[in-house]
C-alpha cells in the first residue's frame, strides 16, 4: 500500500542555494534580508510600513487590512511558496506607547526561508483589536488564532470558530497575557476556585458547542428538540 | 514521621492495644482489615504532568510498585482506593478532580505527589490551584519537583502506616465533608486564601521592577 | 373483569388506564392465555427512532489513553467516528505569563516542565534562543555537549512514546523494556546535572555543569548496548500481525495536508515530507554530523511508528559521532556580562565584581530585539520566540509547541475510523499536554 504522493524534499525549489549551515556571529541589526521582503514591497506597494532585520531574521511590518492578501500571495506565488505556517502570536510591550504587535512566522519549505510578518495595533482607542484570519490559507492557524484570542483578546475575522481554548469558555477574569492583567489574576484565590468549580466544562455539551461543532444539524429532530429545551446530556 | 529512616512496621502491632475498652476481637479485626487494605491499595493515577512520568517510572521494573500491591492501576475511580494526584492542577481541571474524588467509594485516601499538587509549586499564577487540599482532603504530601521514585515510595509507605493505624471504633473516620452548596467550596474561602498566599521571595519578584 | 392479570397482582395497581390500554407493558396476557401485542404507548415511539441517532461520547479529560489531560468529544455512529472535537487547556499553567516576571536564567527550570519528556532538549533550545537574543557565541565543547544532550533527550522521549503507545494498543512488555532504558539515561543525566527529569542543564552562555569524570565511558557503554533493546522491540512489534493490523492505514495525512496543518517532526516525515529542522534550518553544527532522516510514504500510524523507531537508531549514531569529537576546553562562554565570572576574579577585579552584582540583582540584560530559534524536538518544530526591551526579564516569551499544532489535526485524522482507532491515532501523534497547554 504506497502513498499517492512523492517524497517532498525541502529546498528543492532552489537547488543552487548553498547548503544550510548553523548561523554564526549574526549582527544585531542589518545584514542580508530575506528576499521575500523586497518581493512583498514590489507586489504590494504601500502595504509595507517597514522591514527590520534583527539577528538575521527578517520582520516585515504590514498594514492590518492587507495582511490577508499578502499571506495568500506568499502562499500561492511560485517564487515565494510559503507553504508552512509556523506560528501566530502577539506581543504586548510594557510601555503603553508601543503598539501591540500580532506576529506570523512563515516558512517556505521549497526555498528554505523563514519570514516574520507583523501587524501593529496601537493602543489609541481607534484601532480595533482585530486582524484578518489566515485560516483560509493555512489550517494550522485554527488553534493558534484561538489561543491568541484567548490570551490577548485579539479577534481574527474570518476564523470559523473563535472561542477560548486554554481557559474555559465562561472565564471572566480577562485576557491573561495582556500587560494590565496581574500575574495572579484579578480575583481572590477562593473566588477563582469558586468560579472554576462552577464552570465545570465537561459536565454538559453546550448548545454553542454542538452548533459550532456542526453536529447539531445532523442530529435527529427529536434529539434536537430535547436539547433546545435545555436537556443536559452527559452527567 | 520525624527523622526515621524507614517507617517501622512494628508500630501497627504495638498500637493495637492502645484504645481503651477495645476488645481483643476488635483489635485483631482492625489489624486484619487494615493489613488487607494497606497491602493492596489500588491507585488511581490522576497524572497530569512531570510527576506522572516519575509515577510511571516508579511503576516500571526498576522501582516496581507491584511489590506493594499497587501494580493494578485503576483508571476508573469506582474501583480505586488511593488517588495519587501527580502533577499540577490548573483551575480548569479542578472540577474534574473534585468529580473523580467524589466518584471514588470509601475507604479512600489521597496522596498529593509533587510540589505542584501539594501547594501550587512554582506556579504561583492565575491558572493553577494552589494546592489540591483546597479541593479534596489529602492524606500524604510527597514533596519534590518531581519526587524521586524512592520519595514516592516513602510516601506510599507512610500512607500504608496511616492505614494500619485506623480503628473501626473511630466512626467519624469515613465521613466525607460536604461542600458548601452555594459556593461549592468545602473549606472556608478565607482558609483557601490563606493557604494560597504567596510567601517568600515570590512576592518580591513581581514588585522588583527590575 | 373477573380475571386478575398477573401484572396487576404484581404491581398492586390496575395496569390499565381510562381507555383500557395498559400503562406500561406493551404486552398483555388475555383471558385464555394468549398473548397480544398492543400498540406501544407513545413514549416508546420516540425510542424506535434512536436507531438513527449518533452518540456523543466524552473521552477524558481523565483517561489512561489520552496521554495527559485531553478531552475528546467524539460523535459516533455505532462504532464509527463521525466527528471528533478535542478540548485542551486542562493543563494550562501560565508559563508564558510567568516568563515575563523571571530573568532569563530563571526561566530555564520552566522550560523543563512544559515538555517534560524532553526537558534537557528544551533547556538547550531556550539557551540557543537566549544566546541569539544576547548575541553571544558558545564554546565548541558546549556545542557538542548540547548535541549529546539533545539526542539523549530524543531517545528518552521516543521511548516514552513507544511504551505508552504499546500500552494503548495492548502490549505491556515493551513499556517495561523502554522504561528500563530510560532509567539508564536518567542515571547519565543525574550524574551530569543532578536531576533525572527536570534537568535545568543549560544556562545562557553555557551549561550548568561540565560532565564529570567517567561520564563518557558510561555514555559509550549506553551507546553500545542500547541498540539491542531497539532491535528487541523491533522484533516484537514491526512484523507482528496484531500491531500491523491495528496501525496500518489509520489516521492518514497526505503530504500537502500535513504541511498545511502545520505538522512537524515524525508526523510530517511519515507523510512523506523530509522536513527536519536539524537539516533545513540547522543549529549546533548539525550539518556536520552524518545521519539520515527517515521518511515514510503512507502517512499512517504504522509509518509514524517506523519513523520514530528509526530515529532512535539515528540518534544513537549521532551520539557516537558526538562522543568521538568532544573537544577539550571551557564549557561556558567567557562573556561576563552574561555568564557569572569565576569567584576569584569577582573578588579581585572591579569589572568582574560589577558584572557579578548586575547579573545577580537584575539578571543578564540583552539588547533591544527579538529572536526566534526553532529546534527539532522529538515532537516536531519546537520554537522559542523571545522579545527583549533591554531589561533582565523578557517582554514576551512565546513557546511554539509542536504537539499543539499536531493535535489540531486529530479531528481530520480520526474521521471514519473506529473508536479504538481514535486511541491508536492519538497515541501516534505523541502529544505532551504540558507543552500543548503551557
Amino acid at each position: 500500500m504506497s502513498g499517492a504522493w512523492p517524497i517532498a524534499i525541502p529546498g528543492s525549489a532552489a537547488p543552487d542555494a548553498p547548503a544550510p549551515a548553523t548561523p554564526r556571529h549574526l549582527p544585531n541589526r542589518g545584514g542580508p534580508a530575506n528576499p521575500s521582503a523586497d518581493a512583498i514591497k514590489a507586489r504590494f506597494a504601500g502595504a509595507v510600513q517597514r522591514v527590520e532585520v534583527i539577528w538575521g531574521e527578517t520582520s516585515v511590518f504590514v498594514e492590518r487590512l492587507q495582511l490577508g492578501e499578502i499571506v495568500r500571495w506568499l502562499h500561492d506565488d511560485p517564487s515565494q511558496r510559503y507553504d508552512y505556517l509556523s506560528d501566530v502570536t502577539a506581543v504586548e510591550y510594557r510601555d503603553p506607547e508601543q503598539p501591540l504587535e500580532v506576529v506570523w512566522h512563515l516558512r517556505s519549505l521549497p526555498y528554505r526561508r523563514f519570514l516574520r510578518l507583523k501587524v501593529e495595533l496601537p493602543h489609541d482607542g481607534k484601532t480595533p483589536l482585530e486582524v484578518p484570519s489566515v485560516w483560509g490559507v493555512y489550517k494550522a492557524a485554527d488553534w493558534m488564532e484561538r489561543e491568541c484570542y484567548d490570551m490577548f483578546g485579539i479577534r481574527f475575522s474570518g476564523h470559523p470558530d473563535l472561542r477560548r481554548i486554554l481557559m474555559w469558555e465562561q472565564y471572566r477574569e480577562g485576557f491573561p497575557l495582556r500587560k494590565d492583567f496581574p500575574l495572579r489574576g484579578r480575583f481572590s484565590r477562593a473566588e477563582q476556585l469558586r468560579q472554576a468549580l462552577a464552570a465545570n466544562p465537561e459536565a454538559r455539551y453546550s448548545m454553542e458547542e454542538l452548533t459550532v461543532a456542526q453536529a447539531f444539524e445532523d442530529l435527529p429532530e427529536a434529539m434536537r428538540k430535547r436539547l433546545s429545551g435545555g436537556e443536559r446530556t452527559g452527567e | 514521621m520525624g527523622l526515621t529512616a524507614r517507617p517501622s512496621d512494628n508500630l501497627a502491632r504495638q498500637d493495637a492495644s492502645a484504645g481503651a475498652g477495645e476488645s481483643w476481637v476488635a483489635t485483631r479485626l482492625d489489624f486484619l482489615v487494615n493489613w488487607g487494605r494497606a497491602g493492596s491499595l489500588w491507585p488511581m493515577p490522576f497524572g497530569t504532568a512531570c510527576c506522572a512520568i516519575e509515577f510511571m517510572a516508579t511503576a516500571a521494573s526498576r522501582f516496581d510498585l507491584a511489590r506493594f500491591g499497587m501494580e493494578r492501576m485503576s483508571f476508573s475511580p469506582r474501583q480505586a482506593d488511593v488517588l495519587i494526584c501527580a502533577g499540577r492542577v490548573p483551575f480548569k481541571l479542578a472540577p474534574v478532580l473534585r468529580r473523580i474524588w467524589m466518584q471514588m467509594p470509601q475507604p479512600k485516601w489521597c496522596i498529593s505527589m509533587g510540589a505542584c499538587a501539594s501547594s501550587g509549586g512554582m506556579f504561583d499564577n492565575y491558572a493553577v490551584v494552589q494546592g489540591i487540599d483546597t479541593i479534596i482532603p489529602v492524606d500524604v504530601y510527597v514533596p519534590g519537583c518531581p519526587p524521586r521514585p524512592e520519595g514516592l515510595l516513602y510516601g506510599i509507605l507512610m500512607l500504608q502506616e496511616k492505614v494500619k493505624r485506623e480503628r473501626m471504633s473511630d466512626t467519624a473516620l469515613r465521613n466525607e465533608m460536604d461542600p458548601d452548596p452555594k459556593s461549592g467550596l468545602y473549606i472556608p474561602a478565607q482558609a483557601i486564601d490563606e493557604l494560597s498566599e504567596p510567601f517568600g521571595n515570590s512576592v518580591h519578584q513581581t514588585r522588583s521592577g527590575l | 373483569m373477573s380475571t386478575k392479570r398477573t401484572v396487576d397482582v404484581a404491581l398492586g395497581t390496575s395496569g390499565l388506564d381510562e381507555q383500557g390500554r395498559p400503562r406500561r407493558a406493551p404486552l398483555t396476557m388475555n383471558e385464555g392465555g394468549t398473548v397480544t401485542t398492543l400498540e406501544p404507548p407513545p413514549a416508546l415511539e420516540d425510542a424506535l427512532e434512536l436507531e438513527g441517532e449518533h452518540m456523543l461520547i466524552n473521552l477524558g479529560p481523565q483517561h489512561p489513553a489520552t496521554h495527559g489531560v485531553l478531552r475528546l468529544v467524539v460523535e459516533l455512529d455505532g462504532e464509527t467516528v463521525v466527528r471528533c472535537i478535542p478540548h485542551i487547556g486542562y493543563l494550562h499553567c501560565g508559563f508564558e505569563k510567568i516568563g515575563e516576571y523571571r530573568q532569563y536564567n530563571q526561566i530555564i527550570p520552566w522550560t523543563d516542565r512544559e515538555d517534560y519528556l524532553n526537558s534537557i532538549g528544551n533547556n538547550v533550545a531556550f539557551a540557543l534562543g537566549a544566546e541569539r537574543l544576547f548575541g553571544i557565541e558558545i564554546t565548541p565543547r558546549c556545542t557538542v555537549l548540547r548535541v549529546i544532550a539533545m539526542e539523549l533527550s530524543r531517545i528518552i522521549s521516543h521511548l516514552v512514546w513507544l511504551g505508552t503507545t504499546c500500552i494503548d494498543i495492548g502490549a505491556f512488555t515493551p513499556f517495561l523494556w523502554a522504561f528500563e532504558q530510560r532509567e539508564r539515561v536518567y542515571e547519565l543525566l543525574e550524574r551530569w546535572v543532578g536531576a533525572r527529569l527536570t534537568t535545568s542543564a543549560t544556562r545562557v552562555g553555557g551549561m550548568a555543569a561540565d560532565i564529570p569524570a567517567g561520564w563518557m565511558d558510561q555514555l559509550q557503554h549506553f551507546i553500545k548496548t542500547f541498540p539491542k533493546t531497539v532491535d528487541e522491540i523491533d522484533r516484537v512489534l514491526t512484523r507482528n500481525g496484531i500491531w500491523v493490523g491495528r496501525t496500518v492505514g489509520l489516521g492518514v495525512m497526505s503530504a500537502d495536508e500535513a504541511v498545511n496543518y502545520g505538522l512537524s517532526g515524525p508526523m510530517v516525515r511519515a507523510s512523506g515530507v523530509a522536513f527536519d529542522v536539524r537539516r533545513d534550518f540547522p543549529y549546533l553544527d548539525y550539518e556536520t554530523y552524518d545521519f539520515e532522516i527517515p521518511v515514510g510514504t503512507n502517512g499512517d500510524v504504522y509509518d509514524r511508528f517506523l519513523v520514530r523507531m528509526e530515529e532512535l537508531r539515528q540518534s544513537t549514531r549521532i551520539l557516537t559521532q558526538a562522543a568521538a569529537r568532544l573537544p577539550e576546553g571551557p564549557v561556558n562562554s567567557d562573556d561576563h556580562r552574561v555568564v557569572l565570572p569565576p569567584k576569584s576574579k569577582a573578588m579581585s577585579d572591579m569589572e568582574s565584581m560589577i558584572h557579578h552584582f548586575k547579573q545577580v540583582m537584575e539578571g543578564p540584560r540583552p539588547p533591544l530585539g527579538e529572536s526566534y530559534v526553532a529546534v527539532e524536538s522529538p515532537k516536531g518544530e519546537k520554537g522559542y520566540y523571545m522579545v527583549s526591551d533591554g531589561t533582565g526579564k523578557p517582554v514576551r516569551w512565546r513557546i511554539r509547541p509542536p504537539s499543539f499544532v499536531n493535535l489540531s489535526a486529530i479531528g481530520k485524522m480520526v474521521e471514519g475510523h473506529l473508536l479504538s482507532d481514535v486511541i491508536a491515532i492519538n497515541a501516534s501523534i505523541d502529544i505532551v499536554m504540558g507543552e500543548i497547554d503551557r
